[in-house]
């Protein structure tokens, strides 16, 4: 008996290899050329990833030309935070050197960020005060230097 | 960053509450990423559904079978493109396809479409449709008759030995079918549960949630999509159909509620480190779409109404009536599921002491109109693929 192969399989794999072969053709012009350069990836993506315009100039460029603060900063617990951390990101001040190119947060709303009173942060890793009470007419700039908190200014 | 986004992100900080971390305060996954689970689970649903009455033989249900698989078919069509316009660089979305990686979570999802695409559903439709499109092919004129010849793949044959390789091979293909819906919807739900960072997502449950909470949703539309039918094409809806369909939908509903719940009790039991946001999370932000739309709408009242509708075979309007409410609420449920897995899961921060919120947009490439046309555009799908291929024009078959 003659092996019998249902019509809509042939044609079916026909309309598969068609398919397939199709798909591996545009596979080869779509694949991206840098694809692979180095790993699992689109090469070039490095690039692209490289254009973006730089913002955050990092703490040392700061402390090229601010040496004072430097040294303040060290003797006190606000040494682990970042000048950008406050002073917002400070590329354009450092290529042009103008005080207009950086942010001076000044006022208690700053300060509160991070030291307003709130039962989820644990009071030893931050200071927490009551903004509602804590020399509430003052600014905190009246007292401390933020570049050195507990030194307090007389 | 100029002074100005600085600003804005002080800005969008008063939304947070507690301690968060800095790349917690904006989501990553928007809306976009709720509907796509939602489609897939509906693809899912739907074909297991059809499924049911191919392998199990379930007679009463043959008015659904095409309508729930040509539903299949027109959600699985649009099912990637919510991720593709949630992307912010779209035109390179089909590199994922070209270059797969088995340590790749996502790029995996390419061949589990194709497969499910091309293998599974494409076949199954075209096994059972070629007899009639065969038939249709020499009644019609012009183009249609193209059309039909092209559908056909030129393959003309409806000798008697033809026709029952057709059954045959659309029988294997069936029963292939159904573990690879289950895969496509394990799948998302292991997306999500694989996910170890997140003490919301990361559980071996989710996979098993996402099946069955799909399985919720597809026949709940496949229900809902036969009333519509019936009503535009003016015939009498068969109560015996919606009545086997609300008992599977019964069922299922009743497992998938059962699912959930032993994973939430789970949860309370082991009561975890994030033990304490997640609570605070569920009673708090996704108290509205968690125990209202989900648990209260979504589950509750369809349990309650299909139990009912178990034993009440009374007046026929008002059990239509329920049925048809009973379906949209439903797929209002598993959408909040949806929501309260994607959502809920960025909301709270990885220091479990804060919450960050979610603005829903409107416009855009991630609004919600953008959604709400993904979720639309199968219904227009489904309604061309009905014209084209009507399930009640279709040539009886021969036992």
């Amino acid at each position: 008996m003659k092996f019998y192969i249902p019509p809509q399989l042939t044609r079916l794999a026909i309309a598969f290899a068609i398919f397939i072969s199709l798909f591996l053709v545009l596979r080869h012009f779509l694949v991206p050329d840098t694809f692979g350069e180095y790993g699992h990836y689109r090469g070039a993506s490095l690039i692209d990833n490289a254009l973006p315009e730089i913002h955050y100039a990092g703490q040392q460029a700061c402390f090229d030309c601010h040496q004072d603060i430097e040294d303040l900063k060290k003797q006190d617990v606000h040494n682990d935070i970042h000048c950008e951390t406050c002073h917002g990101p400070g590329q354009k001040h450092v290529l042009s050197g103008e005080a207009a190119d950086i942010l001076k947060p000044t006022g208690r709303e700053f300060c509160g960020r991070c030291h307003s009173t709130n039962a989820a942060k644990q009071i030893s890793a931050v200071f927490q005060i009551d903004l509602k009470k804590h020399n509430v007419n003052r600014n905190c700039l009246e007292c401390h230097n933020p570049h050195q908190p507990w030194k307090m200014k007389k | 960053m100029e002074p100005h986004h600085y600003q804005h992100l002080y800005d969008i900080l008063t939304h947070a509450q507690g301690y968060i971390f800095p790349n917690e305060i904006d989501l990553q996954w928007g809306i976009l990423i709720v509907v796509y689970p939602f489609i897939t689970g509906l693809v899912a649903g739907a074909f297991i559904l059809a499924s049911l009455e191919r392998v199990f033989k379930v007679k009463v249900l043959k008015p659904t079978y095409q309508i729930a698989l040509l539903t299949a078919l027109s959600f699985l069509l649009v099912a990637t493109m919510p991720l593709i316009s949630h992307l912010s660089q779209p035109q390179r979305a089909y590199e994922i396809l070209i270059t797969p990686h088995s340590t790749s979570a996502m790029a995996i999802f390419g061949f589990v479409y194709l497969w499910y695409l091309m293998v599974v559903l494409l076949l199954e439709i075209w096994f059972d449709y070629r007899p009639s499109m065969v038939v249709w092919s020499n009644e019609k004129k012009g183009v249609m008759r193209l059309v039909y010849r092209i559908l056909t793949l030129g393959v003309n044959d409806v000798s008697p030995r033809a026709l029952k390789w057709d059954r045959k091979l659309g029988y294997i293909i069936t029963v292939v079918g159904i573990p690879s819906a289950f895969i496509l919807h394990g799948y998302v739900g292991f997306i999500f549960g694989s996910i170890k960072a997140n003490p919301w997502w990361s559980t071996p449950l989710m996979p098993i949630i996402f099946l069955f909470s799909a399985m919720v949703s597809g026949i709940a539309l496949v229900m809902l999509v036969y009333m519509i039918i019936s009503y535009f094409r003016k015939t009498v809806i068969d109560l015996n159909v919606l009545d086997t369909i609300g008992k599977y939908l019964f069922f299922v509903l009743i497992l998938d509620f059962t699912l959930e719940g032993l994973d939430q009790i789970q949860r309370i039991y082991e009561a975890e480190e994030s033990f304490e946001i997640i609570k605070l999370l569920v009673s708090g932000k996704l108290y509205l779409t968690l125990f209202v739309a989900q648990g209260l709408v979504g589950t509750l009242i369809p349990l309650i109404t299909l139990a009912f509708l178990q034993f009440y075979k009374h007046k026929i309007k008002v059990r239509k009536s329920m049925y048809l409410i009973v379906s949209i609420l439903v797929l209002i449920g598993v959408y909040s599921m949806r929501w309260n897995v994607v959502i809920g899961g960025q909301l709270f921060s990885k220091s479990f002491s804060g919450f960050t919120s979610f603005k829903l947009g409107l416009i855009g490439l991630d609004g919600s109109l953008m959604a709400a046309f993904w979720l639309i555009l199968p219904i227009g799908i489904l309604t061309f693929l009905l014209w084209l291929l009507p399930p009640w024009k279709m040539v009886p078959e021969e036992e």
